[in-house]
């Protein structure tokens, strides 16, 4: 596989997993109007996974929902962060939160590929996430204060590391304003090795497609 | 019934329109909080069975579709329970009758599903019986809640298109995909046949004589049959009664359907009426700090 | 908790009309909430959010005397043209 499709399905299965887990929400977030916009949002991310495996799919000579549905657990690259199963709302918000920033550090530099086809999927990607951005500030604002809030984030900082290479994850750190200690390493929860919690969606997601092999839906 | 709500009577029996601000009488509005509300507690209940199969969605395609749907009922929900408030019941009033049993929601979410076959046979019967009422609704003399039908049944018009286009894929796809949609059809049919209410006449179902309904239960049940029977029965599909058919006249005949099951159903005894509720609890429970944060503006 | 009115407008140059409620802690949740609630199909060119506080409801008007004089169905013109066109000899058969 080349590199250019690995990275592909890092952000599209990062977003498919992401979108999938938002998408428990639908129908029981906190309050109604909330429901309806938090729902929009894990459309979104499904639909930027759609075109993001549509790339790929070219490349590797099969379709999107192959590559959405038909891998097994360990080949899917997506970090951990998007893996954990968060059913509450202190920690989807803060997973949403930076998630969303780390999303923009990596859009960011991808909006500037020489990979033309890249470059204006992450533009028009970006375009959308504006919202995504604006709704997490506003809720990451109003939770400031809250205990809750604030231990999930600390709690989640580490996988947010996990979500970018390296070399970008300074720039997240000093948006986001937690920066560690300076005598400890930045430590991760890197990509490359999965959570049980993965194992458990993907039976879930795959359980209707699995039980007839190539049929149409 | 004293001189000013004969009056109003007359009025909304011929055509008169009622706004939030205006008098109404006491029956009327509790009449009219009584019907609104179990219509947003049945668009927040029905979700629960919905959003399970968000999860299990065998494509991307199906599943934006299905949550784009379920969204659409949440949106429901937030328009219908605001027309309530603005009758003067709370929202956290309502969900707490809902919680506890005292208020009802219809039938059909009190039931489980069982497979993808279901995904299909909801979003494309359940939701054509709901349209049909909604589409009546659409002259309710409560005009507040007639405008929102407007933007409900829009919405609602997309859900039937998707489930049908489920239902089709299964029945062009294997044995088995067939078996799936024949199977959730047959379990679907006595909630369906139930949906519309027992056929109370329209003179003596106060819901009508205010004119919030303007159309009675068997006028309801009929359009829906003969709106969707003939198209379940070109695909080959069999609907578990024998004695359905359509009379000369071109009034549809049915085995009368069990009329206790549906008061069963609502008053709290389906077979997901208390898991449902309970979930829904402990989801108000768990998320009520979140309420409190952010709505204690 | 404020209430906020919604009026959108369905595309650039029609009217804004109004579409719904929600309630909200403050502006910026009620913008996040409504572009969703009345936006998420492209069905709205714009949104007009409104504290309901700010809406100044007017109901109640004199109907006392006639105001014909101000209106077009206050004027009926066929019978003093068609004299008009006698004298004038334009009138038609």
């Amino acid at each position: 596989m080349s590199e250019r499709a690995q990275r592909l399905l890092e952000l599209a299965d990062d977003e498919l997993i992401v979108g999938w887990r938002d998408s428990e929400w639908t129908g029981i977030a906190p309050t109604l109007e909330e429901d309806v916009a938090f729902s929009s949002i894990a459309q979104n991310e499904i639909g930027h996974a759609r075109a993001l495996y549509e790339l790929a799919a070219a490349e590797l000579g099969t379709g999107p929902d192959e590559l959405a549905f038909d891998r097994r657990p360990d080949e899917y690259r997506c970090a951990p962060l998007v893996e954990l199963h968060l059913l509450d709302w202190a920690h989807t918000i803060a997973r949403r939160y930076l998630y969303e920033e780390a999303d923009r550090v990596r859009i960011e530099a991808l909006k500037s590929s020489d990979d033309a086809e890249v470059a204006g999927l992450a533009a028009k990607i970006d375009r959308e996430e504006v919202y995504h951005r604006l709704h997490a500030e506003l809720w990451a604002a109003r939770l400031r204060e809250e205990p809750r809030f604030r231990d999930a984030v600390a709690e989640l900082w580490p996988y947010a590391l996990g979500v970018l290479p390296p070399e970008l994850r300074p720039e997240l750190a000093r948006r986001v304003g937690l920066e560690p200690a300076s005598n400890s390493p930045l430590r991760a929860a890197e990509r490359g090795s999965h959570t049980e919690q993965l194992r458990e969606l993907w039976e879930e997601m795959t359980e209707v497609r699995r039980s007839a092999p190539g049929a149409q839906w | 019934m004293d001189t000013r709500s004969e009056e109003f009577l007359a009025y909304v029996q011929s055509g008169g329109q009622v706004e939030a601000g205006d008098w109404m009488p006491d029956e009327y509005r509790q009449k009219l909080v009584k019907f609104i509300e179990m219509h947003g507690n049945s668009e927040l209940m029905g979700v629960l069975p919905e959003r399970e199969w968000i999860l299990k969605a065998p494509t991307l395609q199906r599943k934006l579709a299905l949550t784009a749907k379920v969204q659409d009922e949440v949106g429901h929900a937030q328009l219908i329970y605001r027309v309530v408030e603005d009758l003067g019941k709370p929202r956290n009033a309502c969900l707490a009758d809902l919680v506890s049993g005292k208020a009802k929601f219809h039938n059909v979410f009190h039931y489980p599903t069982l497979s993808w076959g279901d995904v299909g046979v909801i979003a494309w019967l359940v939701d054509a019986a709901a349209i049909i009422s909604q589409k009546a609704l659409l002259k309710c003399s409560y005009a507040p809640y007639a405008r929102i039908m407007k933007k409900i049944c829009w919405e609602e018009s997309f859900h039937i298109l998707h489930g049908r286009d489920v239902v089709l894929a299964m029945m062009t796809g294997t044995d088995a995909q067939r078996e799936l949609v024949q199977e959730a059809l047959t379990r679907w049919w006595p909630p369906l046949m139930q949906f519309h209410g027992n056929p109370i006449s329209r003179e003596e179902d106060p819901m009508y004589v205010w004119r919030i309904k303007s159309q009675g239960n068997e006028e309801a049940r009929q359009q829906f049959l003969e709106g969707y029977v003939p198209q379940i029965w070109e695909l080959g599909l069999t609907v578990p009664d024998p004695d359905l058919r359509r009379s000369e006249d071109g009034t549809w005949e049915y085995t009368e359907p069990d009329w206790d099951e549906l008061k069963s159903v609502v008053t709290g005894h389906g077979p997901r009426s208390q898991e449902r509720l309970d979930f829904r609890r402990r989801l108000l429970d768990q998320e009520a700090w979140v309420r409190e944060a952010v709505l204690a503006a | 908790m404020t209430v906020f009115e919604v009026f959108r407008q369905e595309r650039k140059g029609q009217p804004f009309q109004h579409a719904g409620s929600l309630v909200a802690p403050d502006a910026a949740f009620a913008e996040a909430w409504a572009r969703e609630q009345y936006g998420r199909r492209g069905e709205s060119a714009a949104l007009w959010l409104v504290p309901r506080d700010a809406v100044h409801e007017v109901v109640d008007w004199a109907d006392e005397f006639d105001l014909k004089y101000r209106r077009v169905d206050g004027y009926s013109i066929k019978a003093r043209l068609a004299e008009a066109r006698e004298r004038a000899g334009t009138a038609t058969a």
